[in-house]
C-alpha cells in the first residue's frame, strides 16, 4: 500500500470525526423524556404503544375524516365522547402541551407544525372569551 | 434498393392520406348517427354543460343561504352582530390595514355586490342597506379547479366548499379564481390580532388562504351557522338544503324573487339575496 501514513491515520481521523455525536456524550442517549400523564383516566384512544409509535399517523387520518370525508364522528374512550381533533379530543385529557408533547419531540428533535394553527391550552386560555 | 424505396414512399403516402382523411370519416358518420338515432344520455347533458342553464342538479345534499335583505333593512345592527358572531367563532383576526383583512363574512353596497346589476335609479334599500357577503359555495367552484394541492375542495356529502389548511401552500391562485373575493391571505401571523380565541376552534398561520366554511364544525353539532344563529327570529338569514323541497330555504325560494352573485359566469352559487 503506497502512502500508508497517511491513509491510515486519516481514515480514524474521519471515522472518529462521523461517529462524532455517539462518543462525544459518553455513548449515553441522554435521560428518557417523562411525559407527564393525566392524572385521571389510564385509556388513551389506542394502547399506549401503538399511540407512541403512530399518533402521528392517526391524526393525520382524524384530519382527513374531519375535512375530507365529512365523517366527524365521535370517538369514545371510558364512555365518554370525544370530537376528533388535537384541540378537541387529545388536549382534553393531556392538558398540557409543554409537559407532554414536548416532552418527547425535543428529545427526538422533531418540530410539528400543529401549534401553528391548532391553540395549546396554555393558548387558548391567555385570551378567553368572556361572555 | 431502389424499389424498396419506391414501396416505402408508396406506404407512407397511403397512410398520410389516411391519417388527414380519417377524423372527417369520424365527424360525418357520428353526426350521421345522432341525426338518425335518438339522443343518448351523453348528449343530452351536453347543454346544461355549456353553463346554458342556472339550475344545479337535484341530487344530495347541498346546502345554501338566503340574505333577505328586507330584515337587514328594518334592523341595521344585524349584520354587524352576524358578523362579530362568525368572527369569534372561527378565530378571525382583526386587522387596520385593509389590505391585510381577512373575511369570512363582510359587508358591502349594493353596487359591490351585483357588480352586472344596474343601479340607476335604485331604491332606498339599495342605497342605503349594507349587504352582507360571504363565500357562495359554488356547485362549480373555480377556486377547486385553480388549487395545485386540494387543500381546497367540494365536500360531496353536502356541496360546501371547504379548506384543508394543512395541504395550503398559499400560492393564492383561489384568490384570483375567486369572482367574489371571498378569500383572504394571512400576509402575516393572525395571533396577536385575535381579540378572544374560541378554544374548540383552531386559527390559521401566516401564508394560508382562508374563508367561510359554511360552519361545518357547528353543522356536525347539530348547530346552525354562527351568522345565521346571530340573526335568529328575524329571518334575515335561512340556510338549508337546497335540494330538500321540504326545507324552509327551498320553500323560501319558491316563493320570493332572489338574485344571485355574477351568475353570468357558471359558478352556480348557494347564497341567494332576496333585495
Amino acid at each position: 500500500m503506497y502512502n500508508k501514513g497517511t491513509i491510515i491515520p486519516g481514515l480514524i481521523i474521519f471515522v472518529l470525526f462521523v461517529t462524532f455525536p455517539i462518543w462525544f456524550n459518553g455513548l449515553s442517549a441522554g435521560d428518557l423524556p417523562k411525559p407527564e400523564l393525566p392524572a385521571e383516566g389510564t385509556q388513551c384512544v389506542r394502547p399506549a404503544g401503538e399511540m407512541r409509535e403512530s399518533h402521528m399517523q392517526l391524526l393525520n387520518e382524524w384530519r382527513d375524516n374531519v375535512l375530507r370525508d365529512g365523517n366527524r364522528s365521535y370517538v369514545e374512550v371510558g364512555g365518554k365522547k370525544y370530537r376528533k381533533g388535537l384541540q378537541m379530543a387529545c388536549m382534553e385529557c393531556h392538558t398540557s402541551k409543554e409537559k407532554f408533547c414536548d416532552t418527547c419531540h425535543e428529545y427526538a428533535s422533531v418540530k410539528p407544525y400543529c401549534w401553528d394553527c391548532h391553540l395549546t391550552p396554555t393558548e387558548a386560555a391567555s385570551k378567553k372569551e368572556t361572555h | 434498393m431502389d424499389k424498396q424505396r419506391r414501396k416505402f414512399l408508396k406506404l407512407a403516402g397511403a397512410s398520410a392520406l389516411a391519417g388527414i382523411g380519417a377524423p372527417a370519416v369520424v365527424k360525418l358518420t357520428a353526426s350521421n348517427a345522432v341525426a338518425s338515432s335518438a339522443p343518448d344520455a351523453g348528449h343530452g347533458a351536453a347543454p346544461a354543460a355549456h353553463g346554458d342553464s342556472h339550475e344545479a342538479a337535484p341530487s344530495g345534499v347541498r346546502l345554501g343561504m338566503v340574505f333577505d335583505m328586507r330584515a337587514f333593512e328594518k334592523d341595521p345592527k344585524l349584520l354587524e352582530g352576524a358578523i362579530t358572531a362568525c368572527n369569534s367563532a372561527h378565530n378571525i383576526p382583526h386587522f387596520e390595514d385593509r389590505k391585510r383583512e381577512i373575511k369570512w363574512i363582510w359587508k358591502a353596497p349594493f353596487e359591490g355586490v351585483f357588480t352586472d346589476h344596474s343601479v340607476y335609479h335604485s331604491g332606498k334599500l339599495v342605497k342605503e342597506t349594507a349587504f352582507p357577503v360571504t363565500c357562495n359555495h359554488c356547485d362549480d367552484p373555480p377556486c377547486v379547479r385553480a388549487c395545485p394541492t386540494q387543500a381546497t375542495f367540494k365536500l360531496e356529502t353536502n356541496g360546501i366548499v371547504a379548506m384543508d389548511y394543512h395541504r395550503c401552500i398559499g400560492c393564492r391562485f383561489c384568490m384570483a379564481a375567486c369572482p367574489y373575493g371571498a378569500r383572504s391571505f394571512n400576509w402575516q401571523d393572525p395571533r396577536p390580532y385575535i381579540k378572544n380565541y374560541n378554544s374548540s376552534f383552531p386559527s390559521r398561520m401566516k401564508g394560508v388562504v382562508e374563508k367561510c366554511n359554511f360552519c361545518g364544525e357547528r353543522l356536525a353539532l347539530g348547530q346552525e351557522p354562527a351568522c345565521v344563529e346571530a340573526c335568529k327570529g328575524t329571518g334575515a338569514v335561512v340556510f338549508g338544503d337546497l335540494n330538500d323541497p321540504k326545507s324552509e330555504i327551498s320553500k323560501l325560494l319558491d316563493k320570493e324573487f332572489t338574485i344571485q352573485r355574477k351568475t353570468n359566469l357558471g359558478t352556480k352559487p348557494s347564497v341567494f339575496y332576496i333585495v
